[in-house]
């Protein structure tokens, strides 16, 4: 058997490597400019990961500050491992099963594309990097939703199957070249950098997750202060940083479309940070450190998706907006009284769907005017994409909630997701991994 | 008047806290202490188990009127209590207390509690 296992992926392995003989006639060429700038990107959006473990990290009680963080750390190995085996293959292979997922055996474990350089001309070794911190990303980010009660196994399960089963289908639908959503309307539902497959899909989990969970023991009658603030404000500043390789890394150039992306992504954070500790002024009377770190983070999940399109004064406004509806959101929530414990859905989630909706609004006159060139009767509105953006968000939020809310039906019965009281009550840091992260004297 | 002091685990801390609101017993100190009595904790270092010879805890400093004395007592032995039957579940110790004094009226004695 293990023989046999062995034949088929030389057999594989030689096959590309004579499609690769056959093509060299019109091959590609390695663009040293664009590949040292991907190469750069992928750097920092893996930077985003601890970046995330110390903005979620701090903003726990003391108890659970490395269960929390372990939340990031534990995305950047599990979705490590699974990428290359997978996870590249799902997401961005040819669709199969009527283009549900993509699939290629060639890219099992990466082996098929030891020698392709993409037509971006870059090796498509730094594309499978690139795709793959996002896939890393996306599940950590759900952790927020269910922070301090969730049992470490459950959790490091749920994201496994989550990245295979929800990341990668939505990934396939709306970045790979033959996903229906890349090519719905006349160019396509615009999603730059993750505004779906990253930020919608992981904030309705986390919504659903969190009403699935329950609320932490005495929420919200306790107060739950954070432990570190200092800690959440530099994972705060990480994640702008890292940003940066996140959206204009998604051009998968190093162009003009670069400059533009990373141009509205640094005022989109401003804006949205800027809006958010306007709106606590007026409304508490003081800007809070926390406001600006969400403001930043609103306003960043926000131009995600439109990175691409928008120009800087609909970055300004996009941010603003996030700030306002997410503010909005939070507010809603201790209405409400579900516990999404870190804001995951409110972020996220909310901040993903109004940048995905509202970029329609400020989409740059040449797009518009390409996208009505690719139709038949030569028009295209903002109405008309905006159609293109509420059907791919639809399909997103439906999927993403639904196959969630299976997945932790299932984990919760086989494995156990939400912890017992009296470990809820000792913290995470000592009930799931049998430490303490500040030393003995801080345990709250 | 006496001066209660219990040593507590740390997870049971909200559990007290709100069993002595209810008991109406609203005014307390808490801290942050380490140490040890007979239980061992486990740890893990890089794989290796390790015990160390302090271990966090929870000290409450409740000053009370004589009266008050039992209700308190009875309210942290049951809320603090983990059930099990295992070590670790704290102590209380009971000192006479001196003087109390207010320090915003320099009000004295069971008044001032």
């Amino acid at each position: 058997m293990k023989k046999k296992l062995l034949t088929t992926l030389l057999f594989l392995l030689a096959a590309t490597l004579l499609q690769g003989t056959a093509h060299a006639a019109d091959e590609v060429v390695t663009d040293t400019g664009t590949t040292s700038w991907m190469l750069t990107s992928t750097a920092l959006v893996l930077l985003m990961i601890p970046g995330l473990a110390m903005f979620y990290g701090g903003l726990v009680r003391t108890k659970n500050v490395l269960g929390t963080m372990m939340h990031s750390f534990g995305a950047m190995v599990i979705i490590g491992v699974l990428w290359p085996m997978v996870g590249y293959s799902l997401s961005f292979g040819p669709g199969i099963l009527g283009g549900f997922v993509g699939w290629d055996d060639n890219y099992f474990m990466l082996q098929g594309i030891d020698e392709t350089i993409m037509s971006t001309n870059i090796p498509e070794y730094v594309f499978a990097m690139f795709q793959g911190k996002f896939a890393i990303i996306t599940p950590a980010l759900i952790a927020g939703a269910f922070a301090e009660r969730v049992n470490f196994k459950g959790y490091a399960v749920f994201i496994a199957l989550w990245s295979l089963l929800v990341y990668s289908p939505i990934c396939h639908w709306v970045w790979a070249a033959d996903g229906f959503l890349f090519n719905l309307g006349a160019a396509g539902a615009i999603d730059f950098a993750g505004g779906t497959v990253v930020h919608i899909s992981s904030g309705v989990t986390a919504l659903v997750a969190a009403l699935y969970l329950g609320k932490r023991r005495a929420y919200p009658n306790n107060v739950m202060s954070p432990n570190n603030l200092v800690m959440t404000l530099i994972g705060a500043g990480l994640l702008w940083v890292g940003w940066f390789g996140f959206n204009a890394g998604s051009a998968i150039a190093s162009n003009l479309a670069t400059a533009r992306a990373l141009t509205v992504t640094q005022v989109a954070a401003a804006s949205g940070a800027f809006a958010w500790m306007i709106i606590e002024i007026f409304h508490h009377g003081k800007a809070t450190s926390l406001g600006v770190a969400s403001g930043i983070l609103a306003g960043l999940v926000a131009i995600t998706p439109a990175a691409g399109v928008v120009q800087p004064s609909g970055a300004l406004a996009l941010g603003a907006l996030a700030a306002v509806i997410c503010y909005g959101a939070i507010m809603l929530k201790s209405k409400l009284g579900y516990d999404d414990s870190l804001d995951a859905f409110g972020v996220h989630g909310v901040g993903g769907i109004v940048g995905a909706l509202a970029l329609v609004f400020f989409i740059r006159p040449a797009w518009m005017a390409d996208a009505a060139a690719k139709t038949i009767d030569k028009s295209w509105t903002m109405w008309d994409q905006l159609g293109v953006q509420a059907t791919a968000v639809g399909v997103t939020i439906g999927y993403a909630a639904v196959v969630s809310l299976v997945l932790l039906f299932l984990v919760e019965k086989t494995i156990g997701l939400r912890i017992s009281e009296d470990e809820e009550m000792s913290g995470l840091d000592h009930s799931m991994h049998g430490e303490q992260g500040y030393g003995l004297i801080n345990l709250n | 008047m006496k001066l209660i002091t219990a040593i507590i685990q740390p997870d049971r801390l909200d559990h007290v806290r709100e069993a002595l609101i209810q008991a109406d017993i609203t005014r307390i100190t808490v801290s942050r202490v380490t140490g040890h009595g007979r239980q061992e904790d486990i740890e893990l270092y890089r794989g290796q188990q390790i015990a160390p010879n302090l271990i966090p805890k929870i000290r409450l400093d409740i000053a009370v009127n004589d009266e008050f004395v039992d209700l308190t007592v009875d309210t942290i032995i049951n809320s603090a209590n983990h059930g099990l039957g295992e070590i670790g579940d704290g102590k209380i110790f009971i000192t006479p207390l001196e003087e109390c004094i207010r320090i915003r009226t320099k009000e004295r004695g069971g008044k001032a509690i």
